[in-house]
């Protein structure tokens, strides 16, 4: 059996967080009844005429900045040509030869640490078709024009991936950009970001690329990877049995995680791409990008790197705290009141019982009712070691679900923890002098027992006694110090 | 009462001094349309009670204190601009249901000056055609001798204006398609530059080429129709943004110093008795101050085969919207979608719009691209490049704008390239974007002939003037055919 290497390219389609459309000024929010955002020129009526939306261009510009790529001075729309009953004008206003965006690249972390570069071929603006509609209709199909005009980025990817996996950190990475760029939502259930798959196989080690299947409109993380693994067991399956790849189109079907042919070369569409003469070629100007510039954000991976530097995070933390800029923006919010000394307990705490806490009742971090100032206040009582690590999980919980501060709960739940020495060792003594046989024990060679006593004063004091107090005096007081 | 044969400005003059309602200018002209009409078949639609309507509240606006060349002046709209509530057919089935839910911006600003719409006139279906054949509500007779052709597209408008059946009417230019059926039918009509009047509303035929513009008697008339339609569009991105110069204030203008240059392509092979007559011509500008010298323009001879790369191909997509899923034409019981396409598209185009959608839905095919439409536009920029040439040596360019007099209806239908080669000194304007102008220049058996100036972008001021002299020094403007007088 050969060694089959899988050639993986990705062409995303983030949409653009415009109030309007592309071309028209119709409104752009998602779920509005069937066609009450569609105007004549969404509607494609005799004699209208297309009208750019330029804050769609200062987004592609954006993105195109932000992956160190050229911005074209001067770019083209051009029309694809087709049929199809929810593209109204019979043609797509799409770039062609000369996209807005050329040549960028972007950073990806793989699982094992390693960092890998995924060229980025282009971006590029187009409009977004409508739908149709084939349930409830007997007869018949129907046409939703709402989504018909609103502003698509295309980003096409060099064939750069070798595995699902990658093909997903990358497309991963990429919805963090846009997102943190504010240029697109990201909702996936919405359809606002999703890509197509370009998958082909060749022999391990050598140069030419095989013939690729693309995998049309995978809308989930988890789609993506299912259909590459089917597409690449499909393929090597074919390749082995002495078959061939045919270049086509593929839909993903996640009901049955198979991917199906919908078109194969030969039936492909003749698009007859040519220049829109409806619009002017876009024009960008050096002020034009250098205002752009000025609007963009510290990007996820100049946060993380800050991260680890400042804050002695390591990769994997500090990557995981700027996958968003809102976690990013949390974390920071919480070590302003704790100081960036205790960087690491913030960290471990934002990924760990806050985001859990967060996934468990999907709750959006903005809304959390346990906020920066709250958590902070958490973490500032196991500093001064107000609680333990421990009492701070439940002090934690009943935050989440009573939505007060900690200082609040430590008091009224009477969880603060015992400092106090004389307290301690009092307690200590108690426990000696009820369990003269363990105490025997222990004295005699058996070291285990620490862990019996320990658990018996913790018991006692509810787990409040300090555990770094409580050790120390335990091990003098078993040894039979004073 | 004669008042078809007064100028736009003695009109509204007279309205001005309460002599003339436009109420009753209006009902003169709709009993006029009523009367010949029928012999010429120049109108598709008539809205005679809207025009009723708006010549009153013109009246109105006159009365509470408002002026205006244009305001109760009656027009006709050639049926290729969106007219709100009102049919919108652009002279084809498969919009003879359309009633357009938007008004043009032409429609919108000679509204809005006041001008009252008659009706809408015939034209070549999606206006493509030179001879009004193809449209689907039958051929218009040219008023001087109804054997014959009046142009196209705009043949109705052109008809209408020559008939005097309203004040002015509008056309669109494409190729020719306001110039020529001027110069088949004894009128003057103006194509501006490309970008000078809004598309927004005009139903598309070639994006690049089209352009809307103004039939009317005179020079004069037409400087006060193109100043309320032209300027800057928000909705039409091709639009430009250019402040309109005031075009009747310099119609009279001296041409002392003007250099005119002759177009030697334009007179190789042109028949002896129409060459004369553009000599004439040539003698009365000299008369008038002006300079002529011979120049060329070596890729002219080109514009017609590039023309019909270029217009065919953006047509075949801008006509692909007509698919009976949305408006217009949908054939009966289609058993599946691609059915539905067919037969609507098949049933609601006639055959030289659809020759055009598959000549070019050809030149832009994979593999055929090349060859056909990039070369196409690589010819398109060396004939812009001769025309700018030109206009370094000489302010206006002049020559016939078409090589014969009206045609008989039908002699030209069965061969598509003969009647493509009538537009052949009209398209080099339309591809090099740049304004044309066509005025009456005499008669060659019995029958009009045009006298064509074309200038460089934004010139028409200067084309306006020129014209404007000539009708001072001729009568050939004034002239009218028998039975419309």
């Amino acid at each position: 059996m050969a060694d089959w290497e899988v050639v993986i390219g990705l062409e995303i389609h983030a949409q653009l967080a415009t109030q309007s459309k592309i071309f028209s000024g119709s409104p752009t929010a998602y779920g509005a009844p069937p066609n009450t955002q569609a105007s004549l020129v969404d509607l494609a009526y005799p004699g209208v005429l297309p009208v750019l939306n330029a804050e769609a261009v200062r987004m592609a510009v954006k993105f195109g900045l932000s992956i160190g790529a050229e911005v074209a001075r001067r770019s083209v729309f051009a029309r694809k040509n087709y049929f199809y009953p929810d593209l109204p004008k019979g043609y797509q206003i799409s770039q062609y030869e000369l996209p807005v965006v050329k040549q960028g690249k972007l950073a990806v972390m793989l699982d094992d640490g390693t960092v890998k570069i995924i060229g980025i071929t282009r971006a590029h603006l187009e409009e977004d078709a409508g739908k149709s509609l084939h349930e409830g209709l007997a007869h018949a199909s129907g046409i939703d024009l709402n989504r018909a005009g609103t502003p698509l980025l295309e980003i096409v990817s060099e064939p750069d991936m070798r595995s699902a996996k990658e093909a997903v950190a990358y497309m991963k990475k990429i919805h963090t950009l846009v997102r943190y760029l504010e240029i697109c939502d990201g909702n996936m259930q919405e359809g606002s970001f999703r890509c197509d798959a370009n998958v082909s196989m060749r022999p391990r080690g050598r140069e030419k690329f095989g013939t690729r299947a693309e995998i049309k409109n995978l809308n989930s993380f988890r789609f993506v990877e299912k259909a590459i693994h089917y597409e690449v067991a499909r393929q090597v399956e074919l390749l082995e049995s002495g078959g061939s790849v045919v270049q086509e189109t593929r839909l993903y079907d996640s009901d049955k995680d198979e991917t199906r042919s919908m078109r194969s070369k030969e039936e492909a569409n003749d698009y007859r791409y040519f220049p829109d003469p409806d619009l002017l070629p876009v024009q960008i100007d050096e002020s034009f990008i250098d205002a752009v510039r000025a609007t963009l954000p510290e990007l996820p991976d100049d946060k993380a790197a800050r991260f680890a530097r400042d804050f002695g995070l390591s990769a994997y933390d500090a990557g995981v705290l700027s996958a968003s800029r809102e976690l990013g923006a949390y974390f920071e919010a919480v070590l302003n009141e704790l100081g960036a000394a205790h960087a690491k307990l913030a960290a471990n705490w934002v990924m760990g019982d806050l985001s859990s806490a967060l996934n468990r009742d999907n709750v959006d971090i903005a809304v959390s009712r346990v906020t920066p100032p709250y958590l902070s206040g958490l973490l500032l009582r196991i500093v001064d070691q107000t609680i333990s690590g421990k009492i701070a999980k439940d002090v934690f919980e009943a935050m989440w679900s009573e939505g007060r501060p900690a200082d609040a709960i430590i008091e009224a739940k009477g969880l603060k923890q015992i400092t106090d020495s004389g307290a301690i060792e009092a307690v200590i003594d108690a426990v000696m002098a009820a369990n003269p046989k363990q105490l025997a024990d222990y004295r005699s060679g058996k070291d285990k027992l620490f862990g019996f006593f320990v658990g018996q004063v913790m018991k006692a004091t509810e787990g409040k006694a300090n555990p770094a107090q409580l050790n120390e005096l335990l091990k003098r007081k078993l040894g039979g110090g004073a | 009462m004669t008042l078809h044969t007064l100028s736009i400005g003695e009109l509204s003059a007279r309205m001005a001094r309460k002599e003339l309602s436009s109420a009753e200018l209006t009902r003169y002209f709709l009993a006029r349309i009523e009367r010949l009409n029928p012999a010429l078949n120049a109108m598709i639609t008539l809205t005679a009670e809207q025009a009723v309507q708006a010549a009153q509240a013109a009246d109105q606006r006159r009365a509470a204190g408002e002026q205006g060349q244009l305001l109760g002046i009656p027009l006709i709209h050639k049926d290729i601009f969106c007219t709100d509530g009102v049919r919108t057919s652009c002279g084809s089935r498969m919009l003879d249901n359309f009633i357009a839910p938007y008004d043009a911006t032409v429609v919108a600003r000679l509204k809005a000056a006041g001008a009252v719409m008659l009706g809408k006139s015939n034209m070549d279906e999606f206006a493509m055609g030179s001879s009004n054949e193809t449209s689907y509500y039958g051929p218009v007779k040219n008023p001087w001798d109804t054997a014959k052709v009046p142009g196209g597209s705009s043949g109705g408008s052109a008809a209408a204006a020559a008939a005097r059946l309203a004040a002015f009417t509008t056309g669109t230019d494409t190729g020719g398609s306001i110039r020529q059926p001027a110069a088949l039918t004894g009128v003057t009509g103006v194509k501006p530059t490309y970008g000078r009047v809004s598309r927004y509303g005009m139903v598309a035929f070639a994006s690049s080429l089209d352009q809307a513009g103004v039939f009317a008697r005179t020079a004069a008339d037409a400087a006060i129709v193109l100043q309320a339609m032209a300027g800057f569009d928000p909705k039409d991105s091709t639009s430009i943004d250019a402040p309109v110069p005031d075009y009747p204030a310099t119609l009279d203008a001296p041409l002392s110093g003007v250099k005119i240059g002759l177009l030697r392509e334009f007179f190789e092979g042109l028949e002896a008795r129409n060459s004369a007559l553009i000599h004439d011509a040539l003698k009365i500008y000299r008369s008038l101050g002006a300079e002529t010298v011979e120049v060329s323009l070596p890729h002219l001879p080109l514009s017609v085969p590039t023309y019909y790369v270029v217009a065919p191909a953006e047509c075949s997509s801008n006509l692909s919207r007509f698919d009976g899923v949305r408006f217009g034409y949908r054939c009966e019981n289609p058993k599946d979608l691609l059915d539905l396409y067919k037969r609507s598209r098949g049933e609601g185009f006639g055959p030289e719009v659809k020759r055009r959608i598959m000549t070019g839905t050809y030149v832009l095919s994979a593999g055929y691209f090349d060859a056909y439409y990039l070369k196409a536009q690589k010819v398109r920029r060396l004939i812009t490049d001769d025309f700018r040439a030109a206009f370094h040596k000489v302010d206006l360019l002049i020559g016939p704008t078409t090589p014969t007099p009206a045609f008989a209806i039908g002699a030209k239908v069965d061969d598509p390239i003969t009647m493509y080669l009538n537009d052949i000194y009209t398209i080099g304007a339309n591809l090099a974007g740049l304004p044309g102008l066509s005025l009456p220049c005499g008669f060659v058996e019995d029958l009009p002939m045009g006298l064509q100036l074309i200038g460089p972008h934004f010139s028409e001021a200067k084309l306006l003037n020129a014209a404007h002299r000539f009708q001072q020094a001729t009568d050939w403007h004034s002239r009218s055919p028998r039975g419309y007088e």
